[in-house]
This record gives C-alpha cells, structure tokens and sequence, in this order.
C-alpha cells in the first residue's frame, strides 16, 4: 500500500521585547540564573499581570505577514497545569479566541508554491528552565525566561513531507526575521518547533494517529526526524501493528525517534478567561496602523530583486533568504555599486569568509559604503580583482576604508605602461620557453607570461595593461 | 497616667496629632497597651509589630518637628489583614502553607496608607486565604467578637473588624470577595466598606478569587471610611483591573442629607428569611433615612436566589487556580522528606492547607474540568451577567439600596461549622454586590437584644462611593444611639 | 446531575494535586454532592443569548510599556525558597521531560 504522510507544525517563537509579556523584567538570555525575576515573574502571592503592549502588536504583525484574521476582541486564559517550570502552576495564554487565526504561509515546492493554512497564532508566556545538572539528587529552576513572550503558531494538517516541513519552517523563520520580532535562534531555544505527524494510505480522507515530535533543537533535525518517523510509522502498519498516540523524542545521534510518554487521556488543563488581565481590542485602525508598519516580507522582496537588479531567482532567492544579507546587498548597491557585482561579492567572498568567522553581517566591522567603493576600485582600475580579494578580510576585520588599505599597503594598480614593459622584458627573457611556444602560435602561452607578469608585481599591474604591454614586447623583440 | 487615644476615631487621631496635642508616639502607645491588655481575649492580631509601629510613630512626630505635611492620616494607627503583602513582618493569610513568607513588597493600599502618614500596628487574624465567614478557619487562632467573646466575629476579616470594635487601633484594612468586609462589620458593629471592583488596587492583596476580591476599610465611623477611601483609591499600573477614573474627595459626600434621594428595597431580600429582630433593625434605619427625606421604593433582584450558587461557582474556580502556586517550590510550607515533584506537591498541598481551603480548591477544579466547565462554570459567569442587569435595572429606579447585610447577628463559635453549605449560605446579602463589581457597606444599626450589633447595608452603583457615604453618615448622625464600649472589654 | 461518585473525588483530587484519606474522600463525596447539588439550581434558569460575563467593567486594553524595571536582587528573589543552592529552586530531580 502506498502512504502518505499527513503533517502539521507547532512553531514556538520567543517575542524580541526587551521586557517581559506580564512585568518588566529583562528578556535577556544570558543573564546568570534567577537574576531576570520579580515577583510578578516568580508568581509571588499578591502580585498581578500587566500585559506588554509591544508583545501584543508583535503577535499581530506575525498574524498580518501570515495572513491571518486579527481578532477584534480577544482575551487571556489560564491554562492549569502542575510543573515546577511554571511559577504560578498555569500558564497565561489563549484558549478560545487567539489573536489571530485562519491564515496561511505559501512555500516553494517543486517550482511552484503551496499554501500551508495556519490555524491560530496566540500569545502565552514562556516557562522557566529546569537543569538537571545540579547533582544531590535535585534538579535546579531558573525563572529568567518564565514570562517571555511566546508566540505559537499553529498550521493546519497541510504538510505532506519533509521537505514541505522544512520549507515552512525556513520561510517561517525568514518571515519571523525580516519582522524583527524573534532572534529565532533554535540553540538558544527562541524557536522552538514540534511535528504532528500521521500518514494515510494514499486516497483516502481519515487521518491516522498522530505522534508528536518535540525537542528537536535544529531545522535539519526536524527534517530527519519526520523522515524517519514516517518511515517508522509505515513498517508499523506494513507489519500489521498500530500507531500510539504519543510524544517522541530526536535523538540526533542515533538518527531516531523514541518514545518519551504515552499521553494519558488528553490533559485536562481547566481553561478558564484570565481575571487579572482585561480583554483585548485591536480595533480596525490599531490593525491598520500595525499593517503599516510591517517591513517588506521575503517573498515580495524576491520579485522586487528580479525585477529591479535583473538578478536570477536563484540570486535574488539567496540574498533575501537572510534578511540582514538582503539589507547588506541593498545599502551596497545604494552606495554606488552596480548590482550584479555587488551581488557576486555578497553572496560569494562575504558571505565565505562571514561562514569562517561565524559572525553575523551586522555584527562585523565592514560597512556597505566600503563593499561599494572596493567594488568602484576594481571597475575604475585602481585594483584588480585579486586584490580586492586579498583585501575584503582585513576590510571586514578592521572596518578600514579600501582606499586607505590600497594606500597603506601600496596596492594601487601599475597602470604606468614603462614600468610594466621594463617588467615584460624581464619576464620574456627569463622565459625563453613559453615566448618560443607563444611565438610558434601558441596563444595559452601568452597567459602563462601574463600570470609572471602579476607575480612579479605582486599582482599589482593592471592585468589588462599587462596583456597589451606583453604582446607589444614579444612583438617588438622578435 | 490614662491615655485612652485608643478610643479615638481616625479623625480624631489625625487632628489632635497635626495640631500638636498629643504625637503619634503617644497614640501608638496607646494601642499598644490597649491591643496588649484585651487581644488576649480577643485574638484579633496574629502579630503586633511594636517596634515598626513606634519608628513609625517616630518618623510622623518628626515630620510634624520639621514643619512637613505628616498627611491626611498622620499618626493613626491601623491594622492590616494577614491576606495583604507587607515587607514588615510575615504575609501568610493564616494559613501554614504560607508560614513565615516573607514579602519582599508592599501592597498597594499599604504604600499608599503609609505615605498618608498611618501607623502600621501588625497583622490580623482571618479565615484561611479570606475562606470562610466566622474566622474558624484561620489555622492560627479563633478570634472573639468583642460584644460576646462566645460569639464569632464574623468572616473572614473577624480579626479587622474585632480589632477596630475592640479598640485596638482607629481603622483596620480587609478585604471583601463576598461580604468578608460587610458581614463581620455588621457581626462587630463597626463601619464596613467594599468599594467598587475597579476602586482599590488589588497589588498585593493574595488572591482568593480575583474577579470579586476588593480591599476596604473597618472604621468606627462613617467619615474615617472616607479618609480610608481618600489615601487607597485610584488607578494602579501594576493592576490591570484598577479604575482609570479620578479620585473625589469623600469627604465632600459627608454632607448628612438624603432629601430627594430614591432608596430602594429589594424585596427579595425582606423575606422569611430574615429574622425578625433582624428585620425590626433594619426598618427602623429604614424610618431613619426616610425621616430626614428619603424616599423609601420597592425595587427588584429576580435573580437573587441564585447569586449564592453563581459565586460559589465562580470564587471555588477561581481559587482553584489562585492557589495552585503555593508548592512548596519558590516559598512557603514544603513537607519533609518527598522524593519526587509529585510527591513534593501532593504532601505540600495536603498538609499545608485547611479542610475549607482544601473543600473550595476540589469544588473549583471540579466545576471547571472537562465536560463540567459550560454547565457549571459558563452557565455562572450567564447568570452573574443577569445579577449584574438586576442592579442597573434597580438603580433605574433609585439612588442607592438598603438591605440587611446578614440574615443573623454573630453565632456561637462552633455552631455553624459543621456544614458547609448552611455557612456557604448566610452570605446571602452580601455576594450579590461583588457579582455586579458594585461598592456596599455595611453600618451599624442597633444592638439586638442578646446585645448583639446588627447590620445595614447601603449599595450604590459604580463608582458611587460618594452615595453611599452620603447615606451611611446621615443615618449615622441621625441614628439617635450611640455604639457603647463593648462590655467585656471595658475598663481593662 | 451533581452525583459525585469517589472516582470523581479521587479524579479531581489528582488535577488538584491533594492526597485525600478514604474519611475525607467519603465526606467530600457527600459535602461535593450537597453542594453541587444545591448549584445546580442555575439550570432553572434559562439563559439562551446571555452572554457571560468576562469582566464586570467595562474595560479593554490596558497595556504597559515595553521598560525594563528592576528585578529583584537573588538573595530576595531565593529569600522564602524551602531548598536553593544560592542560584536555583531546587525540587526533587525532574525525571521526565516535560
Ligand atoms: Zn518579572
């Protein structure tokens, strides 16, 4: 028989506020334990929420990019549920009338787009960390991240593969970016998301038991294990057998899924409207206002790309994946530089050597300007190519200017035609050979004579001048 | 030497003390002595924080020395229910799940009482986590009622309105989820005030059910309510739910006339019953108002012989989920010797909690599970939707309501406590008022016959605060009695 | 259709995260039954097209500012834990995950 598989994804996202969704402690990662808390946060006795105005628009810019419905009139609720990760033993979220619901995300599959439906975004608060590494037989609770901003995002049973999954997921992230309301940092536990998976046989409409997969700490690892969760799922039934209902776990390095808890009966989590906090209103003009705010999403960006800098879909889909890179590619064209180069250096060298040094484009010292100018050398002459090359690194490192690099270190092109044919002289003399070889007709030759030529100068002679200068000399002294 | 500053109204205090003729030390003092000669009998304070409450006094004389304001309360002492957050002392809303917790903040309303210049005395006895209608359930102590030290003083601020009608400070705060200010104001005979949900802040007031707490004060009379209400009204950020809506000065309102104002009965609250002692008090407060040009009109709550099942529903949910955080995790009671987080709750919640507490958290959980949330919890918050229609049709026709504020005075410590629903209710008069959000209180209109004080109740719309000061101190000053000392705690 | 049965009390009892003796059980199952039953009355009432009530106030969005204030120091925050080794909540190891 053949199956099909039926997914959908729960996407956790940590809201970017600087403060917490009900007080104002700092959201800040890295801070040591318990240092991000009060008693709001630690759910004190006698302490109330207040919820973060910004939290709330972040979630409906999401909703928006989504093409989600804004709801008009919404609320909190408390979810009721024990575990010492939750300060006040429920958690604050939405139950029956999330923020925004009924919207869909189009992903590019197999050269055309799909629509993966997204049932609900809502807002909750994020719980705190266990550690287990405490020893004496206890495990430590850390209640910084207890009261971030959560978004979940939940999609319809739409995704029928992995790599479906994996592009929701990556046009997700990118959306979530170019909003600037998440660090998306799946290491750091900002994103964090989960697969409900079942399959089908082929034609049929009934959806099969589903498992769910959590903790997965990457895209790839998501990808893999809904692979092999299907796979898994399949020779149960090929072999006769059932699916449990269940969580399971990614163990990365043994490539499987596990078994982490049968789920008993579905939990009973006593929703009730929160009666601390008042109901929310996005009238039509506070939606109006928040669309408007809302930065260009990567797909239109993709088409502005083609269309404006005639660069390829390959090209323009590369450089809007990341957000930062697309803006990096822009603000260097707005300096001067032409597109299609500007994006060679983007994509190519920059993005090489960025990869080397693990750093993020925002976060190195280069500056669009200088990309722009370095590329102005190279079109006007004053370097060539191989230099601009050499040069990028230390342009990156130090945020120095090229034009001062050229200066400093001398780089700037020999365009003087004596000096370069007192060097060819040199160079043809030296190479009896090769000027036989070019002479008998041999044009190859000529480049290996070029290539001495660039050696000698250390690179610096205006290649195309050399190549005049050379064939002059050999002409001359024949 | 005889001081008895005890004795004195807030106003009093707060008057003598600006104008020189006794410091804030001296008045301190006097309670002091005062809450140390009869809280033995009474049992109202579970802790007296004597060496705050003089640097306190200290800190007022010192103000009055340097020629600032000391405030609108200067030098008035007051005591706290256990149910609000202090950095002083301990806040464990007298349970021993919350033994020893110590608040690293200040409730609103304290902050604010503090910075109008009061006098903290220490902390009052109250049923556990404000459960309750006698103050049997605190897990600390019983407290008395200072006209029949057998009787209870009502529930659950006993140990607030015990300490102000036994003369141990000028005002005390509580708090009122369902006539836990009003009832135990009328059991004690003092002035009881729930102000409008909305009004005072609920920051650091330990949630019992959230969408019906209120703070508000027991006074001796009517105008110290209104000093209260002055200093702890008023929005605060770090309360969603608090009224953004400006403050008057209530004291304005104490102008002792009710010409032309409609007042109305609810005849479904002058039924059987209501004993007729009872009902004999609250006709002659009735006659009182009229005779100084009220008019008396019927009016109508259809749906008040619901109210009681509706708040019970509602409170118990909310609760239910108020008191999940008391885990023995972060703070508070954890039981010896658990080995597992499982473990490490249920022994926790088991033995750290009351057999009331326990009763309300298995009703509230129960009433909000799966397949029992839309008949019973839903099905409330509809009817309380109706409760609340009730009050704005009746106000339709009149200015503010009176009615009994308990069906009997005080009972006898132990006779009531064995059956839950008989407790659950005598809170008849009073939870309708925190359905609707509305301000009521409660004064005191007589004594029965067994000496015992009884209760009217005012009620106003919205916001009204005014109103119902407006009416409370023109019965008060026309009331033609004056409330003895209690006789048990005279001369001591 | 208030009967409380002890499978109910025992139910409820787990959600609650209470240990009942099999005395308390038996008394909850009548005082639950009692009062239930006496809630039970609100069926009399028919409330088709009530809306229920969410607030009673009339009031929507209040919002505060996206400000970092101060926490609290973590010898305060730790001040009334029951078990902390100075930087963590310590509870009984956590076996399962989630
Ligand atoms: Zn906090």
């Amino acid at each position: 028989m053949k199956y099909e598989a039926v997914i959908g994804m729960e996407v956790h996202v940590e809201l970017n506020t600087l403060s917490k969704v009900f007080c104002g402690c700092s959201t800040n990662f890295h801070a040591p334990a318990n240092t991000n808390v009060c008693p709001v946060c630690l759910g004190m006795p006698g302490v109330l929420p207040v919820i973060s105005k910004r939290a709330v628009e972040l979630s409906v810019a999401v909703g928006l990019a989504l093409h989600c419905t804004i709801s008009r009139w919404s609320k909190m609720d408390r979810k009721n549920y024990f575990y010492p990760d939750l300060a006040k033993n429920y958690q604050i979220s939405q139950y029956d009338l999330p923020l925004c619901a009924n919207g869909y995300l189009e992903i590019p599959i197999d050269g055309t787009t799909k629509r993966i439906g997204v049932t609900r975004a809502h807002l909750e608060e994020d719980t705190a960390r266990n550690t287990h590494t405490i020893g004496g037989g206890d495990s430590g609770v850390d209640f910084n991240r207890c009261g971030v901003p959560l978004l979940e995002i939940v999609t319809e049973p739409d995704i029928r593969s992995a790599d479906e999954a994996y592009a929701y997921l990556t046009n997700l992230k990118q959306i979530l970016q170019y909003l600037d309301v998440s660090d998306c940092n799946m290491e750091e536990g900002s994103l964090r998301a989960e697969a409900n998976i079942s399959i089908r046989p082929v034609g049929t409409e009934a959806f099969g038991t589903k498992t769910e997969v959590k903790n997965v700490a990457s895209f790839s690892g998501i990808y893999k294990a809904i692979e092999f969760e299907i796979a898994r799922q399949q020779q149960v039934l090929e072999e006769g057998g059932t699916i449990t209902q269940e969580t399971r776990g990614w163990d990365a390095d043994r490539g499987i899924t596990f078994s982490q808890r049968a789920k008993e009966s579905a939990h009973d989590y006593r929703y009730f409207p929160e009666p601390d906090l008042v109901p929310l209103v996005v009238d039509e003009a506070w939606e109006q206002q928040i669309r408007e705010s809302l930065p260009e999403l990567p797909q239109a960006r993709r088409e502005r790309f083609i269309t404006a800098y005639q660069l390829s879909e390959f090209d323009a889909g590369v450089l809007t994946a990341d957000k930062a890179m697309a803006d990096f590619f822009e603000a260097t064209v707005d300096a001067g530089a032409a597109a299609k180069p500007a994006a060679n250096w983007v994509m190519g060298d920059l993005q090489k050597l960025l990869t080397e040094r693990r750093v993020e484009i925002g976060d190195c010292a280069l500056r669009a300007e200088d990309l722009a100018s370095m590329i102005g050398l190279i079109e006007d002459g004053t370097i060539s190519g191989k230099i601009a090359k050499d040069l990028l690194p230390e342009m990156l490192d130090t945020g120095k200017a090229p034009k001062l690099l050229v200066e400093e270190k001398g780089l700037v092109q020999i365009s003087d035609s004596s000096e370069l044919e007192a060097v060819a002289r040199e160079i043809i003399e030296a190479n009896p050979g090769p000027t036989a070889d070019f002479r008998a007709g041999k044009e190859k030759a000529l480049g290996f004579l070029v290539g001495q030529m660039m050696k000698a100068t250390k690179g610096k002679a205006n290649p195309k001048l050399a190549n005049e200068i050379i064939r002059s000399e050999l002409a001359k002294t024949e | 030497m005889s001081n008895t500053w005890y004795e004195k109204t807030a106003h009093e205090i707060r008057d003598a003390v600006r104008a020189g003729d006794v410091s804030a030390a001296e008045v301190t003092e006097s309670c002091l002595d005062r809450i140390a000669a009869v809280d033995g009998q009474l049992k109202a304070f579970i802790d007296v924080w004597n060496d705050a409450a003089r640097a306190q006094a200290a800190q007022v004389d010192a103000k009055i020395k340097n020629g600032e304001d000391p405030g609108p309360l200067a030098g008035v002492p007051i005591g706290l229910k256990d149910v609000l957050c202090t950095k002083q002392g301990t806040t464990t809303c007298c349970s021993q799940i919350l033994k020893g917790y110590r608040s690293p903040f200040d409730a609103t309303a304290v902050e604010r009482l503090a910075d109008a210049g009061a006098v903290f005395v220490g902390k009052l006895n109250m049923d556990e986590f404000a459960m309750g209608s006698s103050t049997e359930n605190s897990s600390l102590q019983t407290t008395k009622n200072p006209w029949n030290l057998e009787c209870v003083p009502g529930g659950s601020s006993g140990g607030s309105a015990a300490a102000v009608a036994g003369h141990e400070c000028a005002i005390t705060l509580g708090s009122d989820t369902g006539g836990s200010i009003r009832q135990p104001a009328a059991c004690c005979g003092c002035v009881g005030l729930k102000p409008t949900y909305g009004r005072v802040s609920r920051f650091g007031l330990v949630a019992f059910a959230s969408s019906l707490d209120q703070i508000g004060p027991f006074t001796k009379d009517v105008e110290d309510c209104a000093l209260v209400l002055n200093a702890i009204c008023g929005r605060d950020l770090r309360d969603s739910t608090s009224a953004d809506l400006p403050v008057p000065d209530f004291t304005q309102a104490l102008k002792g006339d009710v010409s032309g104002m409609k007042l109305g009965m609810p005849k479904e609250y002058f039924t059987d019953a209501l004993g007729a002692e009872m009902r004999e008090k609250i006709d002659t407060a009735i006659k009182v108002l009229e005779g100084q040009g009220a008019e008396i009109v019927e009016v109508s709550l259809p749906h008040t012989d619901y109210a009681v099942a509706t708040y019970y529903i509602i409170c118990t949910a909310e609760a239910s989920a108020n008191l999940a955080r008391f885990d023995g995790v972060r703070y508070g009671y954890r039981a010896p010797g658990v080995t597992n987080v499982d473990e490490l709750y249920r022994k926790t919640k088991t033995e750290g909690y009351g057999p009331e507490v326990r009763r309300r958290i298995m009703l509230g959980t129960y009433v909000l599970s799966s397949g029992y949330y839309d008949a019973y919890y839903l099905k409330a918050q509809k009817v309380r939707s109706l409760i609340q229609r009730d009050f704005n049709e009746a106000f339709e026709r009149c200015d503010a309501i009176v009615t009994p504020t308990a069906p009997t005075p005080a009972f006898k410590i132990g006779e009531k406590s064995s059956d839950p629903l008989e407790m659950y209710l005598s809170d008849i008069y009073t939870i309708s008022v925190n359905l609707a959000g509305l301000p009521g209180m409660s004064l005191p209109c007589g004594l029965t016959a067994s000496g015992l004080p009884a209760g009217l109740q005012i009620i106003a719309k919205p916001f009204d605060e005014e109103t119902l000061l407006r009416v409370a101190y023109t019965y008060e000053q026309n009331r033609g009695f004056e409330l003895a000392m209690p006789a048990a705690l005279r001369a001591q | 259709m208030a009967n409380i049965t002890k499978a109910d009390v025992e139910y409820v009892a787990g959600l609650a995260q209470l240990t009942l003796d099999e005395a308390t059980k038996e008394r909850l199952v009548a005082e639950m039954g009692d009062i239930l039953g006496y809630m039970d009355k609100l069926n009399e009432l028919d409330t088709t097209g009530v809306e229920p009530m969410m607030h009673v106030l009339e009031m929507s969005n209040v919002f505060r500012d996206d400000v970092v204030t101060p926490s609290l120091p973590r010898e305060t925050a730790l001040m009334n834990a029951p078990k902390t080794d100075g930087e963590y909540f310590l509870v009984p190891r956590i076996l399962d995950t989630e």
